[in-house]
């Protein structure tokens, strides 16, 4: 879509970077720079280092960088989605304290939401926060939790009012990791990489003004945090540059990159691999096989319309139409694409499907598919949890009764949580 | 690719509005229940209109040839609103399947002097390719075309004819005597009621489209098209008719999600909604997101015939794969949620569910088209 001042915008970039982009600096300067100039977060307000852009913009502007080879403001991680959250809902003793920290990409950050206890029902929390003089106390247990064990702050989600209703009885805090009360763990997988912490909080401390919001309104923050992390800011996508050019900030990005995209080396797998399949179908000579070949067939029907769907949900908002069923499908759809691969994968292996490491095809990779895919129906909402989300606000069917209304005291939870 | 290649203009949304209504007001399931009886199978005067008021067999056929002239893409969007409404009517055997095998058979001057008659819907013909084997591969034909004087005698059998016994002309497909494979195929057209033509109708599943079983005792055609050389334009035909039939079935299939949802708001039973059961609510999430699926496939296949693209054989095949599982999915559940009401004569998506599984079958089933499709990648 054309905006009218679009070529202006993207000019303006082009001298801007022209004037300053030395690949020389180091990363912290050059993003200090950014944050001051707003043209690393074009659409965040000018107050805040950005240029109060519209977000169509804003993607010109990301454009004009890639093409420039100019090193964007750290958006990986879970660090913008604390960038995000406070911009929305942080008042400005957080905005001043920690949003340029988060674009130079100084500071990690990691989101305590989840508990043992609470996955799908993430407002059953059950981990507290009580308010002890001048600081909050926290105790309890969060999971799930990717680059715990270096990141500074964490988004936390604790319960504050246990005779509230579950949703209410919610505060939002940000928490400083770096503390006694604070034990990371890595959480071993059933693929055996170790990507996400558990996080024990034993009496960790939280000073006042590191809540967010008012008290009993971290539910509805917690809703921005997950939002923008559906809208893709999950920093899981990589640069859009092509051109690696050289110099000291090159380096101290790929260095960076490398740490923060550790965890996620699996990811590709866990999708199920489309691209591998008919290559590997060919290679084999298992492509001649008629029951391999509908496995095959089945697979690409599903991958090719879930990418055409997606498509179509991206040209309506393009077009700015209002949003039609296909955009809330994604999720559910890659679930079943992810199990139509792996048992393609698995017919075109044949007996070698039992095999792992460097006794398995293409060293273990074709394994670590197999066994990595279960997590794609569970990961970011359970499939369950998207039919629920499917069938009541796209189809409109009604809610299932309640059974934790009331204080939340008295609602029936797991043993232990 | 732009965004609009992954969505309808303006114009195209309103031309789907116009036929959802006109539909809407002719094909009320008490109109579907009427004409299935009926031994035509279609209301004359329903088909004037659609043809003179709404010019729908005039669609996608150039204006050179009394045509529209738009794309198949808006072919597509008529056809998903019939499909939705169940329309009975000689649509899919002349509009799609005859016009389809002249356009892209017949030479010039037959184009010219066939299109316009069945573009303005005054007559009708249909594509007469499929045999008692029941094989939907052209290569597989066996009625005979021996050449006579400057046409050709047809010896043989048609079976699965839409339309057979209404079509005011038939377009047989017939090889030379002799030949096998892709070889020696021709397309030969008659009229209807042609001497050494036996048409009998043949009881089917889905009474909303008639099928026909012809039998030719030296029955007297005309060439169509480049003698012997109709293999290449019939396959062409047939896959931009595979691609017609799944936007035609993606319209059935989310009549029948509405149907199903509409229904498990209704429904009591333990002192609730049906709907608001996860078992009801998973299912019909479900079946969303195949009818989405297979929509995305049927949308995409018209477009890449549209665009004359090199993919549109293994898109079409995609498409009909896609659209023959979602509809029957769909139907199926819709009969599941609607508990045993659904599964009786009195209710209506019975006649939506044997439209969704004769379908499954025309033009070849799912994994008929897994495999063309498969074929078409390597």
């Amino acid at each position: 879509m054309t905006e009218p001042n679009e070529a202006g915008v993207r000019a303006q970039a082009r001298a801007w970077l022209a004037e300053h982009w030395d690949a020389e600096r180091s990363l912290v300067a050059w993003r200090g720079m950014l944050a001051d100039s707003g043209w690393g977060m074009p659409h965040w307000p000018e107050q805040w280092h950005g240029r109060g852009l519209a977000v169509a913009l804003s993607q010109a502007v990301d454009e004009e960088f890639a093409q420039f080879g100019a090193v964007g403001v750290a958006k990986m991680g879970i660090r913008l989605l604390a960038g995000a959250t406070l911009l929305e809902h942080g008042d400005d003793f957080h905005k001043e304290r920690f949003l340029r920290r988060i674009l130079t990409g100084e500071d990690t950050w990691c989101q305590l939401f989840s508990e043992p206890g609470s996955g799908s029902d993430l407002a059953g929390a059950t981990t507290r926060a009580d308010l002890d003089g001048d600081n909050w106390v926290v105790n309890g247990q969060k999971v799930w939790t990717t680059s715990a064990h270096h990141a500074d702050y964490g988004l936390l989600l604790a319960r504050t009012d246990w005779d509230a209703p579950k949703h209410q009885g919610l505060t939002y805090f940000v928490l400083n990791m770096r503390q006694p009360g604070v034990e990371v763990r890595q959480l071993r997988q059933m693929n055996g990489h170790a990507s996400f912490n558990e996080v024990f909080l034993t009496d960790a401390k939280i000073e006042r003004p590191y809540r967010v919001g008012a008290v009993g309104q971290g539910w509805r923050i917690a809703m921005t945090t997950l939002a923008h992390e559906r809208r893709g800011a999950d920093g899981l996508r990589g640069s859009a540059r092509e051109r690696l050019g050289e110099g000291r900030i090159y380096a101290e990005e790929a260095a960076e990159t490398a740490t923060l995209m550790e965890p996620y080396k699996w990811y590709p797998q866990r999708a199920g691999r489309v691209d591998l399949v008919l290559p590997r179908a060919r290679e084999t000579g298992r492509i001649a096989d008629p029951a391999v070949r509908q496995a095959v067939a089945r697979l690409l029907v599903l991958a090719r319309s879930a990418e055409w769907t997606a498509r179509r949900a991206r040209a309506d908002q393009e077009l700015g139409r209002p949003q039609g069923p296909e955009g809330s499908l994604g999720k559910l759809a890659a679930s079943h694409v992810a199990r139509a691969a792996a048992h393609a994968h698995t017919l075109i292996a044949g007996a070698d499907a039992m095999l792992a490491g460097d006794d398995g095809p293409l060293d273990g990779l074709i394994a670590e598919i197999l066994v990595s895919v279960p997590a794609t129906s569970i990961a970011g909402g359970t499939d369950e949890i998207q039919r629920n989300i499917i069938a009541e606000r796209v189809l409109g069917l009604p809610r299932e009764p309640r059974m934790d209304s009331g204080p939340f005291r008295d609602v029936p939870r797991n043993v232990g949580g | 690719m732009p965004a609009t290649a992954f969505s309808f203009t303006d114009e195209q949304r309103q031309f789907r509005d116009v036929a959802r209504r006109f539909l809407g007001d002719v094909s009320p399931p008490t109109a579907v229940r009427e004409w299935m009886e009926s031994a035509s199978g279609f209301d004359p005067a329903v088909w004037d209109r659609l043809a003179k008021e709404l010019g729908f067999c005039a669609i996608h056929v150039p204006e050179a040839y009394g045509g529209q002239g738009f794309s198949f893409v808006e072919l597509g969007i008529a056809l998903e609103e019939m499909g939705r409404a169940l329309l009975c009517a000689p649509y899919f055997s002349s509009a799609v399947l005859a016009t389809g095998a002249i356009q892209h058979g017949g030479s010039e001057a037959e184009k010219m002097a066939l299109l316009p008659d069945l573009a303005a819907g005054t007559r009708r013909a249909t594509l007469a390719f499929t045999e008692p084997s029941g094989g939907w591969d052209v290569e597989q034909v066996a009625l005979t075309a021996t050449p006579v004087g400057g046409g050709y005698r047809l010896d043989g059998e048609k079976r699965f004819v839409l339309d057979g016994c209404t079509a005011d002309f038939i377009i047989a497909v017939a090889r030379a005597p002799g030949s096998r494979g892709a070889d020696g195929l021709s397309l030969c057209i008659l009229p209807g009621d042609a001497k050494g033509i036996e048409r009998r109708p043949l009881r089917s599943l889905d009474p909303t489209r008639k099928l026909a079983h012809l039998t030719f005792h030296g029955a007297r055609a005309a060439p169509l098209g480049e003698p012997e050389g109709a293999a290449a334009p019939l396959k062409r035909a047939l896959a931009e008719a595979a691609a017609a039939l799944a936007n035609e079935m993606v319209g059935g299939a989310q009549r029948m999600l509405d149907s199903a949802v509409d229904y498990a708001k209704l429904r009591m039973q333990f002192g609730r909604q049906i709907g608001s059961f996860q078992a009801i609510k998973h299912k019909c999430a479900d079946m969303l997101l195949e009818v989405e699926l297979a929509k995305s496939a049927a949308y995409r296949a018209a477009a890449a015939v549209a665009e004359d693209d090199t993919d549109a054989p293994a898109l079409a095949s995609l498409a009909k794969a896609s659209a023959s599982e979602a509809y029957l999915g769909a139907a199926a559940a819709c009969i599941q949620i609607h508990g045993g009401i659904g599964f009786t004569w009195e209710n209506d998506t019975h006649l939506w569910f044997k439209r969704a599984k004769a379908s499954e079958a025309l033009l070849g089933d799912a994994a008929y088209h897994r495999e063309l499709m498969m074929r078409h990648m390597q």
